[in-house]
């Protein structure tokens, strides 16, 4: 895996940008993660999917889909489209530092 | 006695019933349901409404299919109580078990997406994944002579996930053989970024699409149809008008997988992809679209899957440990119209790549490449489904994914 500096720190990524260790991933990186995709402020709505995220992730060991994260997550739909615009489920697992969604087979 | 109860006498249930029945002696008893009398070839839909196949050609009495031993129960699932070993169906029939086969399939639900179900289904929206709306499509194309037809993928997983694309490369041959197709628009709405999920097979697909001049709209998340406007608007607020839809609503699971707490936000059953079993029960098993798989929904997995299933049962029966780990296998042929077909081969860990199939080298099928003997062999499967696959024979080709052959460089 090819790995990239971001703040000093290097970081394991697979070759689109996505983070591939889960445990390098910290919030500061998040911020800069977010920058890169033109989100300029994560805001405590954010910060409560990417919370979402990271927990389900390590208890199912899968980054979780669109539907999850409404389901589950308790975020509806419309509002990740706001949140993280145009392609929500693979902008926030990028920013929340996990595996791009596998998602569709 | 020991009870093994299957729910489900399609593709899935219908093979593990018939492979079981085989393997296990008479100390086994062997039950299964299904609301349907009729087994329907679910790959011969796709055909019907271009006129290809008429519905007596993909239906076929249930009970044909199933070896003696096997007690066949007609009748719907209301609920699974896990916790008392238990099935109660919608008549009021309880049924016990000591060992649970799921193979509910999975069902297009109309529901899931406001707006879709309408006065207007079945008139300028459809689906072609019933025997009953592949029909009222073959009735709407014969009416449609010009205009915006539009390809809509709601969102992944869905049964035989290239269903959508073949749909859309029949359509254009349909329109250029009726000599109309510089009067009709064809547009494929989907959530993906691209046209299929996997990077190599969807380069060459897109491809394909430009050549034919199909129109792709990709991040495409569906919110609602308004059918009275003739339009798909999604959660970002874009809008694609149509004059004819042809849907892949949502698919889901049987609602008792979800009530039972097995199941997955899609009532999938949740189950380990190497040996198909509850992590929730031990002694529930889900085969077929029914589980909840990292890969296609695809009676080849189905297929594939038996020659793992089965001996690993069997050891389950017997209370020792399952050895034999399934990959995922799928492969499935797309038809590309013109009376030729390409053909993908794939597995969990690995993405369909060119080559040739099943004889490295040789073939005769070509992979990720259209060809006129991969179109025969597509027709030739309705032939080895009802007479080889169902019947629980083996067929000549192996259902371990085999390297050879294929092109990796690609990978």
């Amino acid at each position: 895996m090819p790995t990239t500096a971001i703040a000093d720190k290097e970081i394991h990524v697979d070759a689109e940008g996505f983070m591939t260790e889960y445990d390098e991933w910290d919030e500061d990186l998040a911020r800069i993660l977010a920058s890169n995709i033109g989100i300029d402020e994560l805001t405590e709505a954010h910060w409560s999917v990417l919370n979402f995220l990271r927990a389900d992730y390590a208890e199912r060991g899968e980054t979780p889909t669109l539907r999850r994260v409404s389901a589950t997550g308790g975020v509806p739909t419309k509002e990740l489209f706001v949140l993280f615009p145009k392609k929500p489920a693979r902008k926030m697992a990028y920013v929340a530092g996990l595996p791009k969604p596998v998602g569709c087979i | 006695m020991q009870r093994i109860l299957i729910l489900g006498a399609g593709t899935a249930g219908t093979m593990a019933a018939n492979h079981l029945r085989k393997e296990l002696g008479s100390e086994y008893e062997i039950t299964i349901v299904d609301q349907d009398e009729t087994h329907y070839y679910q790959p011969g839909f796709l055909f019907i409404p271009f006129g290809t196949y008429q519905p007596s050609d993909v239906m076929k009495p249930t009970a044909d299919f199933l070896r003696k031993g096997i007690s066949h129960v007609n009748g719907e699932v209301a609920s699974l109580e896990p916790a008392a070993n238990r099935v109660l169906l919608t008549d009021g029939r309880t049924f016990g078990y000591d060992h649970l086969i799921i193979a509910t399939g999975t069902h297009p639900t109309l529901g899931e997406t406001p707006g879709l179900d309408s006065d207007e289904y079945g008139k300028t929206v459809h689906d072609f994944f019933s025997l009953e709306s592949a029909v009222a499509l073959q009735e709407a194309l014969k009416e449609f002579k010009e205009g915006r037809l539009v390809v809509s993928l709601i969102e992944m997983p869905i049964k035989c996930p290239v269903a959508p694309l073949e749909f859309a490369f029949l359509a254009d041959a349909h329109f250029t053989d009726l000599g109309i197709r510089d009067k009709v628009e064809i547009v494929y709405v989907t959530p993906m970024s691209s046209v299929f999920t996997k990077p190599v097979a969807s380069e060459q697909l897109g491809d394909m699409f430009e050549q034919r001049g199909i129109h792709l709209e990709p991040d495409f998340y569906l919110e609602r149809v308004d059918a009275e406007a003739k339009m798909l608007v999604s959660y970002d607020e874009r809008e694609v008008p149509y004059d004819l839809l042809v849907t892949v609503p949502i698919n889901m699971g049987a609602s008792f997988v979800g009530a039972a707490g097995i199941g997955d936000e899609l009532n999938h059953v949740r189950v380990d992809p190497g040996n198909f079993q509850s992590p929730d029960y031990p002694n529930i098993f889900a085969l077929g679209d029914a589980a909840s798989l990292p890969t296609s929904k695809a009676g080849s997995v189905a297929h594939f899957a038996m020659d793992t299933f089965v001996p690993n049962f069997v050891d389950y029966l017997l209370g020792l440990p399952m050895k034999h780990e399934f990959d995922g296998h799928a492969n499935c042929y797309i038809e590309t119209g013109h009376d030729k077909a390409m053909l993908i081969d794939f597995n969990y860990k690995t993405q369909p790549l060119p080559g040739k199939y099943p004889v490295p080298g040789i073939g005769p099928f070509s992979l990720l490449e259209e060809s006129k003997v991969n179109h025969r062999g597509k027709l030739a499967f309705r032939w080895m489904y009802w007479n080889l696959l169902l019947p629980g024979r083996h067929l000549p080709v192996s259902s371990e994914m085999s390297m050879a052959g294929k092109d990796t460089d690609l990978a």
